[in-house]
């Protein structure tokens, strides 16, 4: 067999540092997209169990952040754009083989529901907000008295928005470390459990923390057991793949990986969170902050790491 | 139709002319390129031996950087040429996330460009600017489907290798080892 010692590089140098074209606007999208999917399944899963007046920092309170949250992505997938003022393009066509594409689409119609599932609270935390024009008010109506069937799509759009904040990585075969399905499933319990630590966050109702409190201990569980999966999967792999993963087993990545994102951003919050089911008093918001970290850290971690993941030179 | 593209790496000598033609040709912004010359030395010292090869876009038939635009702003060309329509590309950086030849690059009016094998000669019948100006003729350009043509006879008689195949892309450049 040939052994290549030595491949000179391209040395180009305006192409060559460009190559990794992703920068931070995109971690910071998925994040937010993982957030807003985590807080809209939740709230969706609690309408359709009927639980709205017990959970109401879950379906209210947390929805609010939402539509922020996703305008915000989208203006940062917007700064991301080289040739920006084509952006419109992304709706003149349907792509479904592009992750990319159909991601677009979802967000499009995530977006309003969020925003109408919103507004139709915003009477009931400003008592004297005025929607000023009457067919305002019957949509409000209409809402508020069919919220049980608009939760249903909700919940549904919400695991694909949370799915296709991974997808849209692991789309990419050039990528080794992104090149792989588990990533979906994993960012979507990873922007679960960073929905459930703002909804933590968020709530004065110390039942309903216990209650997201547990079921975010579910989702880091579960997060840790796909990382575990996606790592083996890796080192069963071909030998790009196990180069990807020694960026986390020894290579740059490791430090930041295994103390921000594992220790600080899953196992310390998940033990705190027992500790407080278990009846020790714990200040709930430090893990929720640290899940949040986390999550965000995660997110920076995996969009720099892909990129220097490659097949060639 | 089926175009590629052989490279007989015993024969270039790595002067880069293939770039250079390509950057005058296609009015390629300074400090850019859409082709490259990379050098792979191998072997112990003193039985050692260097590769040259001059590399672009692979023009590959399962392209991850087609599948995965949003837009549909990289697409197949007649005879499987891999192009970019400028003002359909919104420059989200997908295809140059998923090309494991790292072909593309952005160009700095916003859109991605790339190696477009010259369509705009082959459509006259005439070989892509790099093919043209090779020095030692160690570039052939032709379809792979008329088993007349030179890279047809040239790739029956001689060893032949693509790069990274193991991304599955199936390339159309192959390089005569």
């Amino acid at each position: 067999m040939k052994e290549e010692l030595f491949v000179s590089g391209r040395n180009i140098p305006n192409i060559d540092p460009y190559l990794h074209i992703w920068h931070w606007q995109i971690p910071i999208y998925l994040f937010l997209g993982g957030l807003a999917a985590g807080i809209l399944f939740l709230a969706a899963v609690y309408t359709i169990l009927g639980k709205d007046k017990e959970m109401q920092a879950t379906v209210k309170w947390a929805p609010f952040i939402v539509p922020f949250a996703l305008i915000i992505g989208l203006f940062m997938l917007f700064l991301d754009l080289k040739h920006k003022l084509y952006f419109w393009q992304l709706y003149t066509t349907i792509r479904l083989e592009s992750p990319m594409g159909w991601g677009a689409w979802v967000l499009m119609i995530m977006t309003p529901i969020s925003i109408v599932w919103s507004a139709s609270y915003v009477r009931e935390v400003f008592p004297n907000w005025d929607w000023k024009f009457k067919f305002l008010y019957t949509f409000e109506a209409w809402v508020i008295k069919n919220r049980w069937f608009i939760a249903w799509p909700m919940a549904i759009y919400a695991v694909i928005l949370g799915i296709y904040t991974g997808i849209l990585l692991s789309a990419f075969n050039a990528r080794p470390l992104w090149n792989t399905t588990i990533l979906g499933p994993l960012f979507l319990v990873s922007g679960m459990s960073t929905g459930a630590a703002c909804i933590i966050l968020m709530s004065k109702n110390h039942e309903e923390r216990r209650l997201i409190g547990r079921l975010d201990l579910l989702f880091i569980s579960v997060e840790l057991f796909f990382i575990v999966h996606m790592i083996m999967g890796f080192l069963a792999g071909s030998q790009v793949q196990i180069d990807a993963a020694n960026l986390f087993l020894g290579g740059q990545f490791t430090v930041p990986f295994f103390v921000f994102v594992i220790l600080l951003g899953l196992i310390f919050p998940a033990v705190l969170e027992t500790l407080e089911l278990i009846g020790f008093k714990v200040p709930i918001v430090i893990p929720a902050i640290l899940v949040l970290l986390g999550g965000l850290i995660f997110r920076f971690i995996m969009v720099e790491a892909g990129q220097i993941t490659r097949y060639l030179y | 139709m089926r175009y590629a593209m052989a490279i007989d790496t015993k024969k270039c000598v790595g002067c880069s002319d293939c770039v250079v033609a390509c950057q005058t040709e296609n009015n390629v912004p300074i400090g850019f390129c859409r082709d490259w010359v990379t050098e792979t030395v191998d072997g112990t010292y003193p039985n050692v031996s260097i590769e040259l090869r001059t590399e672009r876009c692979n023009h590959c038939d399962n392209s991850p950087c087609v599948r995965c635009c949003p837009t549909g702003a990289s697409h197949f060309e007649d005879g499987g040429i891999v192009m970019v329509t400028h003002h359909k590309c919104i420059g989200c950086g997908a295809c140059i996330q998923s090309c494991p030849y790292e072909a593309r690059y952005s160009h700095p009016d916003g859109y991605v460009d790339k190696c477009t094998f010259c369509i705009h000669r082959v459509r006259k019948g005439e070989n892509p600017a790099c093919v043209s100006v090779c020095p030692t003729s160690c570039m052939y350009f032709g379809d792979l489907d008329d088993p007349n043509s030179e890279i047809v006879n040239v790739l029956k008689n001689r060893k032949f290798k693509a790069l990274a195949p193991e991304a599955g892309t199936k390339p159309n450049i192959f390089y005569l080892t």
